[in-house]
């Protein structure tokens, strides 16, 4: 299983390269969506996918999976949430001031 | 700290002083008040030779960096004193001719003689140094300070030409310098110099032997205006003439030779040695005088004298280094004798005729010989000054220079009786380009006198009437004037007081401690072949003289173009516009380029350290069985995401995103993890709807949807990124080394938390912290969400 979850994560992982190489700010903010996704999704397969009950001591199970990376991918969310929302906000504000999300135009240039 | 590291760091202190004078007592010239010093210090320092009776070395330490072996070791030894004395001593005269020479009115002293004041600190503690680091230290400030005072009128182009030009050239000889000196630390372990000499036959035998020694000649070649490093010495005469006549000529030129002497002890034994000092030091003899004729500016004249002479003194110290090698070592260490004669008679003949081309600057506001001429008897004294200056650069009796000349000759001869190195048959070369060097400098001597003095008075060119000037501006030249000719009929004064004790600071192994070397020198030496080569010299040059005009074409048969002003103008040219061109080059300004360079190298060095190491393994015996609802949710997922990837519509793309992400809590869902689950879910509904509100808010002109612009760079690099990442997971997955920690959160989530959701209880109890920060990130991300909205400064400021 966490072979298959590797390939899943390798190929958000490539998804989320190919958006963030493109012209248009809309779609790197996408592809870092995607990105953080595929690290979410790695950081739960790496803690072991092992069968196992829910990590909740009420359910009296013998074993139960991993709770540390389920705490970590809920503190990596939120952040990634934060930071998602503060880029969106910074896109549109972008458009309104300077009219455009293409990120040749939107290059630096030292001339000015 | 002993009274002789407060003579060393005196100036410092005194310059701290000097503005405030300045300030203070805006009536007095600040000179007088600076003039104290180098008077103290040299009367100091003269107590040092006056009271050796067995002529003991005086080492006093103190601990500057203890643990890593630099300590501020001064050392007074013969060399070391007769250099301090030239400092000290010429350092007064040049400071008072300094008062006569620059207008109180006029010009901002204070930071005059604070710069001169910090080089005269400098190179007292160059010359003074047993340490080597202490040593490169005080190196790199004569170099600033030497910058600071070519650039003293820094209004003027020429000058920060030539301030820049010789702080570029000395410090690169300065950093190879302190290359060597690490170099030589390594080999033996310590920085001190005196210890460095105790070890040398470790440093011979040793492999980075020949690196040290050229990393250190690189120091002292630049400094000392050696070929080809000598063309910052013309441009640095933009200085006012008493630091021409002070740094230039007489005190900081000849650091680089006080360095070939002072290391002497450690690489002289070696033939590399032997040929680098002596070969690049006799044809500096010969370019720098061949060039000085060419020359229509006073000081430019002047500039390649210098050159030339500290070419003939280096060369001298190279030959001299032969004398360890013979038995009758007296016969081959007159070279040496006559280095360090010539050094003392080189700083006072050159001190002179640069204060003597200052007060014609002064006098008449042209330094350019075509502009003079008929000066003679309306400068008497300065006229007399000059013949004695430049007759004794010219090597004429009864000058002092005539006898370091003679003695010249005499080693160069030397040369051709020895029998090592090749001696014997590239040995030829030295006495014979010395010869014709000599006639260069005879020629130029010649020019310099009677070009300014005699012929006619050229009144229309000059800016003012000249006459001579004040007696305060004539007292320095006319001390060194005197000694140039008390040096020339009494050198013995000379021999047991200064240049012996300096001989035994090069030169030590040849003596046991109580023997002495042999100094004597006489005037007439009966008819050698010294004497017949100076007079072949006074023949051919006073013949070249006469004839000037009509071969001075020779000059002009180096083109411009391949001069060495030229190469280094250029090489600063091109090395600016190419590193311009280079970073404009990968500098593009577009984020995708910059984002495939991290990818790239993300690609490359993981790729490559995996496969170096062997690294890839793939353990399936440990993994959890494949279910049928995560395989489905898993081609969800990647047809969710193929979909972002190829749709032509934005709105397409988002969606498409959205179901990544719910299909990513389902995910959360099916391994057992609520809490993700809940989060995700809500959060992935906040994310799209956040991205429609920007979508919707694409300015109209904007809207015609885009197709993704397909690259294949793009293509690859993304297509790496997937596979590293893919690859390192399931490696990193297979050779799991540890158990991991969960038994310690469900043994105790209740016992210590005291809750049951062992998630929670994590994320609020045990790391609590995380917790703390990443409610801060909200915070943060929402105020400046904010503030990003509700702050508009540009529209402010245009309403």
């Amino acid at each position: 299983m966490e072979i298959i979850m590797s390939i899943v994560a390798g190929i958000l992982f490539m998804a989320a390269t190919y958006l963030m190489l493109s012209r248009s700010l809309l779609r790197i903010i996408i592809g870092t969506g995607l990105l953080s996704h595929g690290a979410h999704l790695l950081i739960l397969t790496m803690g072991g996918l092992k069968q196992g009950t829910v990590p909740l001591l009420s359910e009296k199970a013998a074993s139960f999976v991993d709770p540390l990376p389920q705490a970590l991918i809920l503190t990596a969310i939120v952040i990634s949430f934060g930071v998602t929302s503060f880029f969106l906000v910074l896109a549109y504000r972008s458009y309104q001031e300077l009219g455009t999300d293409d990120m040749e135009q939107l290059r630096g240039n030292d001339q000015q | 700290m002993t009274l002789l590291h407060w003579a060393i760091l005196a100036p410092f202190l005194f310059a701290i002083f000097v503005p405030l004078v300045y300030k203070v007592f805006p009536k007095l010239h600040t000179g007088w008040f600076v003039l104290l010093l180098p008077v103290v210090l040299f009367l100091y320092f003269l107590q040092f030779l006056l009271n050796r009776t067995h002529y003991e070395t005086v080492i006093e330490t103190v601990e500057w960096i203890p643990s890593l072996g630099i300590n501020f070791t001064a050392y007074v030894d013969g060399l070391g004193l007769l250099f301090a004395l030239l400092i000290t001593g010429i350092g007064s005269l040049v400071v008072l001719y300094s008062i006569y020479y620059l207008s109180k009115e006029k010009e901002q002293l204070h930071t005059f003689y604070v710069y001169l004041l910090m080089f005269m600190g400098a190179m007292l503690g160059v010359v003074l140094s047993d340490n080597t680091i202490v040593l490169y230290t005080f190196w790199e400030l004569t170099s600033f300070s030497s910058f600071l005072l070519i650039g003293y009128w820094y209004h003027r182009e020429k000058s920060r030409y030539g301030a820049q030009k010789s702080m570029l050239i000395t410090v690169f000889g300065g950093l190879s310098m302190l290359g060597g000196f690490i170099l030589l630390y390594l080999m033996t372990g310590t920085f001190s110099i005196r210890e460095t000499i105790a070890q040398v036959d470790t440093i011979l035998s040793h492999d980075l032997f020949i690196f040290a020694m050229i990393l250190i000649l690189l120091g002292a070649f630049t400094k000392s205006a050696q070929f080809p490093f000598y063309i910052w010495l013309p441009d640095a005469m933009e200085a006012p003439t008493p630091v021409s006549a002070y740094l230039h000529s007489a005190t900081m030129v000849k650091a680089g030779i006080y360095l070939v002497a002072r290391f002497s002890p450690i690489f002289a034994f070696s033939a590399e040695w032997f040929w680098s000092v002596s070969l690049f030091g006799i044809f500096t003899l010969f370019w720098g005088s061949f060039n000085a004729v060419k020359q229509t500016d006073l000081k430019a004249i002047l500039a390649f004298s210098t050159v030339s002479q500290l070419g003939m003194i280096m060369s001298l110290l190279g030959v001299g280094a032969a004398a360890l090698h013979y038995q009758n070592f007296e016969y081959y260490t007159v070279a040496t004798l006559a280095a360090i004669f010539h050094l003392i008679n080189h700083a006072t003949f050159k001190g002179s005729l640069f204060m003597v081309v200052g007060i014609i600057d002064h006098e008449t506001g042209t330094r350019d010989i075509r502009k003079l001429g008929g000066l003679m008897s309306l400068m008497p004294i300065t006229f007399t000054i000059a013949v004695i200056g430049a007759f004794s650069m010219a090597g004429l009796p009864p000058f002092n220079g005539f006898l370091s000349k003679e003695m010249f000759f005499t080693s160069m001869l030397r040369v051709l009786e020895m029998n090592m190195f090749q001696a014997d048959t590239w040995g030829m070369l030295l006495p014979i380009i010395a010869w014709i060097g000599s006639v260069f400098t005879f020629l130029y001597s010649m020019v310099l006198v009677f070009k300014t003095f005699t012929g006619k008075l050229q009144k229309e060119k000059l800016e003012k009437m000249p006459h001579e000037a004040p007696i305060g501006m004539l007292i320095p030249p006319i001390v060194l004037a005197s000694l140039v000719v008390i040096f020339g009929f009494f050198p013995d004064l000379l021999a047991y007081t200064l240049i012996e004790p300096a001989m035994k600071s090069i030169l030590p192994s040849l003596l046991a401690e109580s023997e002495h070397f042999h100094v004597h020198i006489e005037m007439w030496h009966g008819f050698t072949p010294e004497l017949f080569m100076t007079i072949g010299v006074v023949l051919l040059g006073t013949i070249l003289f006469l004839t000037l005009t009509k071969w001075k074409k020779v000059y002009g048969l180096q083109p411009e173009k391949l001069t060495l002003n030229t190469f280094y103008d250029s090489s600063l040219v091109a090395l600016d516009s190419s590193s311009s061109r280079f970073t404009k080059f990968y500098m593009t300004g577009f984020i995708r380029d910059y984002l495939v360079y991290i990818f790239a190298f993300l690609i490359v060095m993981l790729g490559a350290s995996m496969a170096s190491l062997g690294a890839f393994s793939l353990d399936v015996s440990k993994t959890a069985p494949v279910g049928i609802y995560e395989v489905i949710l898993a081609l969800v997922m990647i047809a969710g995401t193929l979909t972002t990837l190829f749709s032509t519509s934005r709105l397409t793309a988002i969606i498409a995103l959205g179901s990544v992400g719910y299909s990513l809590s389902l995910f959360f869902v099916l391994f057992r993890a609520p809490d993700l689950a809940l989060t995700q879910l809500i959060i992935e509904t906040v994310s799209v709807a956040l991205f429609l509100l920007a979508f919707y808010h694409l300015p109209e002109l904007k809207r015609r949807e885009q197709k993704l612009r397909f690259r294949l760079v793009n293509f690859i690099i993304s297509l790496g990124v997937g596979v590293i990442v893919t690859l390192i997971a399931i490696s990193a997955n297979s050779e799991r080394v540890s158990e991991t920690i969960a038994s310690y959160f469900i043994e105790n989530s209740y016992k210590l938390g005291g809750g049951k959701n062992m998630v929670n209880v994590i994320l609020v109890d045990f790391r609590g912290f995380d917790t703390m920060f990443e409610i801060t990130v909200l915070g943060i991300a929402a105020l400046a969400i904010y503030s990003m909205i509700k702050l508009r400064l540009s529209r402010r400021e245009e309403g």
